[in-house]
């Protein structure tokens, strides 16, 4: 794998544009920058087309032999499905308030990375083959002809876009650059071109109920040894359930949470935060994941990785579903789920059982998001916290794309930070809440072999928080993803080392008074409190 | 290319007008036939346009939040920048299309020594915005020569755009206005490299098109005197469906109208479009109640799934050896 070079040459970006036009301007694939392809097992287990050995690289991508046809027939038929993608194709007047708002654009002076221009990439197919002016006038009237080299760049920069919306903050027509990237995944996927790294999840999800394929032992393996962890340093025993029937609530995770460092911090926050309210829940582990990479794949695969979820909670009979912190997910939970898969009806809306607060906005989804748990908590003082056992940190707080501009949820976590810690400084303005910037990993661009683009992407973040933290002495980043707990880390470490990062739970639980717990002199990750430094 | 043809263009839909009603004498082409023609094809295109997007189903409610969601009742929810009521939906709409909301956010990044700083950028917003009202004021004084008596609101909007009383005839500040914007829209895609890269035949175009449209226009009010009552005869002769054509109407006038139905006829096949379409925009027009109020996809089908059966009977024992309930012993 290409290394990526040192931040201080990184931040050098040039955004001269090209002498020639980007029609003429051919794709060339840089190291880093892009995805390797779906194996040809996991393409046959997926059930897609054209599974084959086959490298970006190649001249020859073997493509189906009616490949052409195959694409546009597809197009056609996405115009008529989708109202965004139809309208999209046409209004956008090129006004450039998107240029510089995209991450990649940004952080790497890519004139195909600006979202008119990724879009371009796309309307031009559109206008040579549905529209009379691109038939009439081609090249005048911005139309392009349809060939391999154009399957080589879509399937190039509609893997460097994360589908984050930032640009459809700002487009005065609300052109939302994550439609136009889901519909060309979705078309190169007819042609049998996709990232083995999205791929091989969705088939491990499928099969296994969670995208890092952890079977139902291992699965609660993992578990019980966060649980032994999570005695060693509170001194209580927890005693989390799968799969049992008759709970009241099905608590549903991204699968990162039970594996990987920093997310088992996070998911220990759950289980001891479930634990002290005497929660009547259970995990599955046949919907052991919350994500859902059918999200960057295609709306076929997104709605059958989550029909699992309300499989689960009617087979286990639970009440209603919660879930953790994930920034996709939620995506896929608030603004897919219930259109896809519901409605749940054999689910009741929920209610906390420690409050009894109703939550109205998810009387009809029956899900509802951990954050929203947490605070109704506070609010209502059911928690006893002690914010100074985080004093060791000093928190900043990334909001995560999807959460932020596909629902909302900006105060939660604010909120609940302010509570459970005592030193909480923000970033910019202009680089939270809807304006957030992504962490460069979304739609399934975490992946090792795309390591520099996604470094460049994360540089406004990495920019932002080098800010906090010459001004404030900010050492933790704080979110509420799971993508982000895992690309953050990687960013943290290039552009504003040694910051680290958690999730919201890890401080909640870290502040978290629990009964019968000993003296802490640890965090949740092992580190010494403040005050306990030897 | 993509700058100089439009603009050969323009100049030859000019000439063309010139030689057709001075050289050729095509005053009922040009008055009369091409008008309609122009008319009928902007009102076909526009309504079928739309009615092509309308039909196109909204499969999933995918608003762009931009501010705190509705959920908890202690938490403030922006209602305008995340509504989650139609009331909320309305006003969001109403301040995109009057008040160009969305661009009013815009922000210009710039990096120095490494550092990244976004600085304020509003004059794209008040250039669009600049724009946008002066044409709409020049179409409301403009019905004008197409009704009799002359309705009150057109009346208002003469005296509005009249206001400084300068000049005779009176001095609209629209016409100053849209010139000077029309001027920054053209200006900032020639000097700005990265919208220089962006821009199409087709964003030059309209611009061009608008620009000799307006300076036409000027040109018959305040320098080359036409015959106005001549006009008025003409364009009522037009709505009326009673056409005639008076005399001594100079040839400003024609390459004036000639432009205008190009304009028109260009329109439902244009990026213009996106007057209708902003309405349309699902990112926009919907409310973020998704968990409270349940979505319909009209084409939502079945997928084949994997069950919780076929994953209990693959993973059955090592279920039992965990200690993981199942439904079949």
């Amino acid at each position: 794998m290409a290394k990526p070079p040192k931040p201080e040459e990184m931040s050098r970006i040039d955004y001269t544009m090209p002498q020639t036009p980007w029609m003429e301007t051919p794709v060339q694939y840089e190291p880093g920058c892009w995805g390797y392809p779906t194996k040809e097992n996991i393409q046959v287990y997926n059930g897609f087309p054209n599974p084959r050995a086959w490298s970006p690289l190649d001249d020859d991508w073997k493509l189906p032999a009616n490949w052409k046809d195959i694409l546009l027939k597809g197009m056609e038929e996405r115009l008529s499905k989708y109202r965004s993608f139809q309208l999209f194709m046409d209004i956008c007047v090129r006004c450039g308030a998107c240029a510089d708002k995209c991450h990649f654009f940004i952080g790497g002076g890519d004139p195909k990375n600006m979202p008119v221009l990724r879009a371009e990439l796309m309307r031009s197919i559109y206008r040579k083959n549905f529209t009379t002016a691109g038939k009439l006038l081609g090249g005048l009237a911005g139309a392009r002809e349809l060939t391999e080299d154009v399957v080589k760049e879509w399937f190039y920069y509609f893997y460097q876009c994360t589908e984050c919306r930032r640009c459809s903050v700002y487009c005065p027509y609300g052109i939302d650059t994550a439609e136009i990237t889901m519909m060309a995944r979705e078309l190169l996927h007819l042609l049998g071109v996709g990232v083995n790294w999205i791929m091989e999840p969705i088939a491990n999800c499928t099969r296994t109920g969670n995208h890092l394929g952890l079977q139902p032992h291992a699965f609660k393996g993992n578990i019980d040894f966060l649980v032994d962890d999570i005695e060693n340093i509170t001194g209580v025993r927890i005693d989390p359930s799968f799969n049992r029937k008759g709970a009241e609530i099905l608590f549903v995770t991204p699968s990162a949470d039970a594996f990987a460092e920093p997310g088992i911090y996070t998911m220990m926050g759950y289980m001891m935060l479930f634990h002290e309210l005497g929660l009547d829940y259970t995990m599955s582990t046949y919907c052991s994941e919350g994500g859902n990479f059918g999200l960057f794949t295609g709306s076929e695969t997104m709605k059958k990785l989550n029909y699992k979820i309300y499989a689960e909670a009617k087979r286990l009979g639970v009440k209603w579903i919660l879930g953790g912190e994930c920034g996709h997910m939620w995506r896929v939970l608030h603004q897919y789920m219930d259109t896809m898969n519901g409605p749940a009806d054999h689910l009741e809306a929920p209610v906390s059982p420690i409050t009894g607060t109703k939550f109205e906005n998810a009387r009809s989804t029956k899900m509802v998001h951990v954050c929203e748990f947490t605070a109704d908590l506070i609010k209502n003082n059911k928690l006893k916290l002690d914010p100074s056992r985080n004093d060791h940190r000093t928190v900043t707080f990334h909001d995560s794309c999807n959460p932020a501009r596909a629902m909302g949820i900006l105060e939660e976590p604010r909120y609940i930070i302010r509570n459970a810690c005592n030193n909480f400084f923000e970033m910019p303005e202009n680089t939270i809440r809807e304006q957030t910037f992504c962490c460069g990993g979304g739609s399934g661009l975490n992946a090792g072999e795309f390591e520099i683009i996604r470094l460049r992407g994360g540089f406004p973040r990495g920019n932002a928080l080098r800010y906090v933290q010459g001004k404030y002495g900010v050492n933790t980043l704080t979110c509420i993803c799971a993508i982000d707990r895992a690309t953050l880390v990687g960013l943290c470490d290039y552009w504003a080392p040694p910051v680290q990062v958690s999730g919201l739970h890890e401080l909640v639980a870290n502040a978290l008074i629990m009964e019968g717990e000993q003296e802490r002199t640890v965090g949740l990750r092992g580190e010494p409190l403040a005050g306990t430094e030897e | 290319m993509r700058l100089w043809l439009p603009l050969i263009a323009v100049l030859a839909l000019i000439l063309i007008a010139y030689a057709g009603v001075s050289g050729a004498g095509m005053n009922y082409l040009f008055g009369v036939f091409i008008p309609y023609i122009a008319f009928l094809i902007f009102l076909i295109g526009f309504i079928s346009r739309v009615v092509k997007w309308g039909r196109s189903p909204v499969p999933f409610r995918i608003p762009t939040t931009a501010g705190q969601e509705k959920s908890l009742p202690w938490i403030k929810d922006n209602k305008i920048d995340n509504p989650s009521t139609t009331g909320g939906v309305i006003i969001r709409m109403l301040l995109e299309v009057f008040l160009f909301r969305s661009l009013f956010r815009n922000l210009k990044s710039e990096l120095s020594g490494g550092k990244l700083a976004y600085g304020s950028a509003k004059w794209l917003w008040l250039a669009g915005l600049a724009f946008h009202y002066s044409f709409l004021t020049i179409l409301i004084r403009h019905l004008r020569f197409f009704t009799e008596p002359i309705p009150f609101f057109v009346k208002w909007a003469e005296t509005l755009d009249g206001i400084l009383q300068v000049g005779v005839p009176t001095f609209y500040q629209t016409d100053m206005v849209i010139l000077a914007a029309v001027a920054y829209l053209f200006l900032r895609r020639v000097f700005v490299p990265q919208l220089r890269y962006i821009s199409l035949a087709n964003d030059y175009f309209p611009l061009f098109l608008i620009l000799s449209i307006a300076v036409s226009g000027i040109l018959m009010r305040y320098f080359f005197k036409t015959n106005i009552v001549g006009v008025k005869e003409l364009t009522m002769g037009l709505v009326t469906f009673s056409p005639k054509i008076p005399e001594g109407i100079g040839v400003i006038f024609y390459i004036h109208l000639f432009l205008v139905s190009i304009l028109f006829a260009y329109f439902p096949f244009s990026k213009l479009m996106h007057m209708g379409g902003v309405f349309l925009s699902p990112t926009r027009n919907l409310a973020n109640n998704n968990r409270a109020v349940r979505h319909i996809n009209p084409w939502n089908y079945p997928v084949k799934v994997h069950t919780y059966e076929e994953y209990e009977d693959e993973f059955r024992e090592v279920m039992k050896e965990a200690g993981i309930p199942v439904e079949k012993e």
